[in-house]
């Protein structure tokens, strides 16, 4: 390539600028973004929630909620044709066939009552023309390609009768029934979990090489984009601040915002409590299990382990790490802990064996065990305000009167990095990393001893995680606290736990201090996992599902 | 405490989302004219007495000033012969008082049974200038008797409203917190109540008592609690499961203060929405038994009965078009307000009032109306 004849742009986006109208506003977007994508290339646009990637991607296909949505500048061009308020045959004849689409969540972007058959067709039907006996030939192909085991029996099927990576690999075979020029990708692999993603990764590259796609590949994740992309436009609050090859973003980021984002990983180590702490929570041989009941006297025939057999023993200033892939009943193993659901086994909480305790009698002790969920969005009571949702407990426990209250409330949003004046607003006022701290207040402000922290930062932007951690490190060294922390993601466990245990199905697969877990896995499937989450390698290997 | 930036409304702090919901009521303009035009009816209807009666409300007699409307005077404080209650409609005793005094009348000089005997044709009479909207057959005045009966239908859809919501939300609350066998027996229970012939059970009923106001009020009870129980349960049932919840009960919380707290006022969207439809059935359900002769007990001011009495003096049509229309109208207001609540509500209206506006809305209102009736 020279400089006096430039490569032919598949897509170009000139000065692209999108607004939202809301009762009388305008609320911009996007501003002035511009970018080029060539054919057969990968371009990665990276950014955190709310930065405009997506509606970036979606103004290419014209699919914003217009009259809502508007663009007061810029041009689409895609092979020369503009995109731009194009008329609707123009644009329909682009959507799913030269331009094709792919979507963050696959259960909902499937029409749960239409079998795998009959969605792909749709597409062959709408743009070539098929008929029907063509069509199915056609879409047997297409599942074979993105790797579907025996397509012809899954030809019937209906979504949700196949995995979430399933899901997302027909998702990618309607995406490739017309063979598109571009194939835009929108966090395709967030809601899977990390062995799939690895997958779906593989598979997404490996087509792109075999049918010469341009692809644009929109994430958060600078894992992905490292793997995946060529080129990298960085987003930041509607503008594009940066554009580099991956080489050079990840050696030699310029700007600011980029810096910020590739320091964001969780960092940091464990803390160091002497191992002879006190124990706080230990459990033995915890099992829950729920009845399958068939036949007319719904007689039970089997039982589904959620968790089968699992001990824990957390002690005072310890963090227990519970890594597991969705389903492996993790979360069920923190709630159960917390007498919020019922199980067998001996728990025992402070020197109390509280399993079979009644609720009245487990009621005081809630004070000191306590709970942080994973969505900030949906953990807060919409139409409380943060001072009655930190105060709460405070309430129920009768701690204190409504002054004091007031000052534990507003030192407890303190501790936690707000600002007290906030004990006044509501929920729907705070951004997810915000509420994440009102929910921790919320346990804290009771001065718990044990604390289950139930996926606390995976639904939280890069940056803020590594916030999320560093705080939950700090209020632990600070209070003592026991905490035991469910999640997916290897790397915010490593940057917390000292002792890790890894569950499949129930089980636990592997246990160990987190040091030998990451550097001296002895089970397959951890090291399928580790390999996964920090490699995105799909390692071939029975131990994982597709 | 200084919460500076807390907004209010008529004086009471309201959270940001109430606001914009209030926002949006007075954006639906139908809706929101009804409601005032409602409610100024409704409250004119409460001092009824001081708008349609046959006892003047103030009397200056030998300077001494009588308020007949609250009290009692036998006829020999004017000067009469009697020592009964007095009668201020015969013109002997307003010569009387007029000698030595004045006389402050109500704008309507009957009150629901005021009965005209002066009536210059047998009775139903047609509208006049002393009978605005004619009298009955039993020459009551029309105009009087439907200021009344306004005021009970209300207060009777209001009462009855109130009851079978508290108990409708407890029944559902319980029901879909606690589900599992109780929701189960709960339900099915519901189920046979509601297969009982509620007419028939209810004319069998009003004939072994002798039905008043709080009687009537406790039989339609029995069967109208059941309606918004498939609300709030389904509500509850699907606010169990929330983080919020499950987070206040690692708190402690009990299970009534966790319905109370946090699953209550979500539940109470789907209430809301709903009370103005209840309402409208409400009176809808007392004007019909009136109508069958089942309701009120007789002499008592009430619409459905001079529909009955416009359908059997066909000759007077200004005894049913009157009650027609003042039905038609109350219903309709009410269902306007109701469509307002819900635009109100609907979270889908709370991001933007798109400029359309609400298309559905006057077929949507036809069909609850033929449902109401």
């Amino acid at each position: 390539m020279t400089m006096d004849m430039p490569m032919p742009e598949l897509l170009s986006v000139r000065n692209l600028g999108v607004e939202f109208h809301a009762t009388g506003s305008a609320m911009p977007a996007v501003k002035g973004a511009t970018f080029d994508i060539a054919k057969g290339e990968t371009l990665a646009l990276v950014g955190e929630s709310g930065s405009g990637k997506s509606v970036t991607a979606l103004s290419i296909l014209q699919l914003l909620p217009y009259p809502m949505a508007r663009h007061p500048s810029g041009s689409i061009l895609f092979q020369g044709t503009e995109l731009m308020g194009a008329d609707e045959r123009t644009l329909r004849d682009v959507r799913g066939n030269r331009i094709a689409m792919i979507f963050q969540e696959p259960m909902t972007s499937l029409n749960p009552l239409h079998t795998i058959e009959q969605q792909v067709n749709e597409t062959l039907f709408l743009h070539k023309g098929l008929d029907r006996a063509a069509a199915r030939k056609r879409t047997l192909e297409l599942l074979r390609l993105v790797g579907i085991p025996t397509p012809e029996k899954r030809l019937g099927a209906y979504p949700h009768e196949l995995s979430g990576g399933q899901r997302q690999r027909v998702m990618i075979a309607m995406a490739l029934a017309n063979e598109p020029d571009l194939l835009i990708a929108d966090e395709p692999t967030t809601a899977l979990d990390v062995t799939i993603q690895a997958q779906i990764l593989e598979l997404l590259k490996d087509l792109q090489q075999r049918f010469g796609m341009a692809l644009l590949l929109i994430t958060h994740d600078l894992g992905v984009v490292r793997k995946m992309a060529d080129r990298v436009c960085v987003m930041n609050k509607g503008e594009i601040v940066e554009q580099a090859t991956v080489a050079d973003l990840f050696v030699r980021p310029r700007h600011p915002y980029t810096q910020k984002l590739l320091a964001a990983e969780p960092k940091g180590n464990p803390l160091n409590p002497p191992p002879d702490a006190r124990a706080v929570m230990t459990a033995s041989d915890i099992k829950v299990h729920f009845p399958i009941k068939k036949g007319l006297l719904r007689r039970t025939v089997d039982y589904v382990r959620a968790v089968d057999g699992v001990s824990v023993d957390v002690r005072e200033g310890h963090t227990v790490g519970v890594v597991g892939e969705s389903g492996s009943g993790k979360t069920t193993l923190g709630l159960a802990l917390l007498r919020l659901h019922a199980s067998q086994g001996a728990i025992r909480f402070d020197g109390k064996d509280i399993q079979g305790w009644p609720a009245s009698q487990v009621r005081p002790l809630r004070r000191e065990m306590q709970v942080v969920f994973q969505d900030p969005y949906g953990s807060l009571s919409p139409r409380l305000s943060v001072g009655q949702i930190v105060g709460e407990g405070l309430k129920i426990h009768n701690m204190g009167s409504g002054r004091e209250r007031d000052a534990m409330v507003a030192k407890a949003l303190e501790e936690v990095g707000l600002d007290p004046e906030s004990r006044h607003r509501y929920p729907h006022e705070f951004s997810g990393g915000q509420r994440q701290r009102i929910a921790i207040a919320r346990a804290l402000v009771l001065k718990p001893k044990f604390v289950v922290l139930d996926e606390p930062t995976s639904a939280l932007d890069m940056s803020v995680q590594a916030q999320i951690v560093d705080l939950l490190r700090d209020l632990q060294a600070r209070h003592n606290l026991a905490y035991l922390f469910i999640s997916h993601d290897l790397r915010v466990v490593r940057a917390l736990s000292s002792h890790v245990i890894v569950m499949k199905d129930g089980k636990v697969v592997e246990q160990g201090s987190t040091r030998q877990i990451f550097e001296t896995p002895r089970e397959e499937y951890t090291r399928a996992l580790l390999a996964a989450a920090f490699n995105l390698e799909a390692v071939k290997t029975e131990t994982v599902r597709t | 405490m200084a919460t500076p930036y807390q907004p209010r409304f008529l004086g009471i702090p309201v959270t940001p989302l109430t606001r914009r919901r209030l926002h949006n009521f007075r954006a639906n303009r139908r809706g929101f004219w009804s409601f005032w035009i409602f409610l100024a009816l409704f409250v004119a209807s409460l001092f009824a007495e001081f708008i349609a009666n046959d006892r003047p409300l103030l009397i200056k007699y030998q300077d001494q000033f009588y308020a007949p409307v609250f009290r009692d005077y036998p006829e020999t404080t004017f000067g009469g012969e009697f020592e009964t209650n007095t009668d201020y409609r015969d013109p002997y005793v307003q010569q009387l008082i007029e000698e030595k005094g004045w006389i402050l009348w109500a704008p309507i000089r009957y009150s629901y049974r005021t009965i005209n005997y002066n009536l210059p044709v047998p009775a139903p009479a047609p509208p006049s200038t002393e009978n605005w909207l004619g009298t009955d057959d039993q020459g009551r005045d029309v105009v009087a008797r439907l200021i009344y009966g306004f005021r009970i239908s209300v207060l009777f859809g209001l009462a009855l409203t109130l009851f079978s919501s508290v108990i409708g939300i407890v029944a559902g609350a319980v029901q879909g917190y606690f589900g599992g066998l109780t929701d189960l027996l709960f339900q099915r229970f519901i189920e046979i109540w509601q297969g009982l012939p509620t007419l028939f059970l209810l004319i069998i009923l009003s004939s072994v008592v002798t039905p008043n106001f709080w009687w009537l009020l406790g039989l339609l009870l029995l069967f109208s609690w059941t309606s918004l129980v498939h609300v709030v349960r389904a509500e509850f049932l699907r606010a169990r499961n929330f983080d919020y919840v499950r987070a206040a009960r690692a708190l402690g919380a009990t299970d009534g203060t966790i319905m109370y707290r946090h699953v209550l006022p979500n539940a109470m969207v789907a209430t809301l929405t709903f009370l103005p439809f209840i309402l409208n059935g409400s009176i809808t359900t007392l004007t019909a038994l009136d109508f069958l002769g089942f309701g009120l007990p007789p002499g008592s001011p009430s619409l459905g009965e001079l529909l009955a009495q416009g359908k059997a003096n066909l000759q007077a049509p200004w005894l049913g078009l009157t009650a027609f229309f003042v039905l038609a109208i109350m219903l309709s207001l009410l269902i306007f307000i109701g469509e307002a609540v819900r635009d109100a509500f609907d979270p889908r209206k709370t991001i933007s009032q798109l400029a359309t506006g609400p298309a559905e809305a006057p077929a949507a209102a036809k069909a609850e109306r033929k449902a109401a009736e």
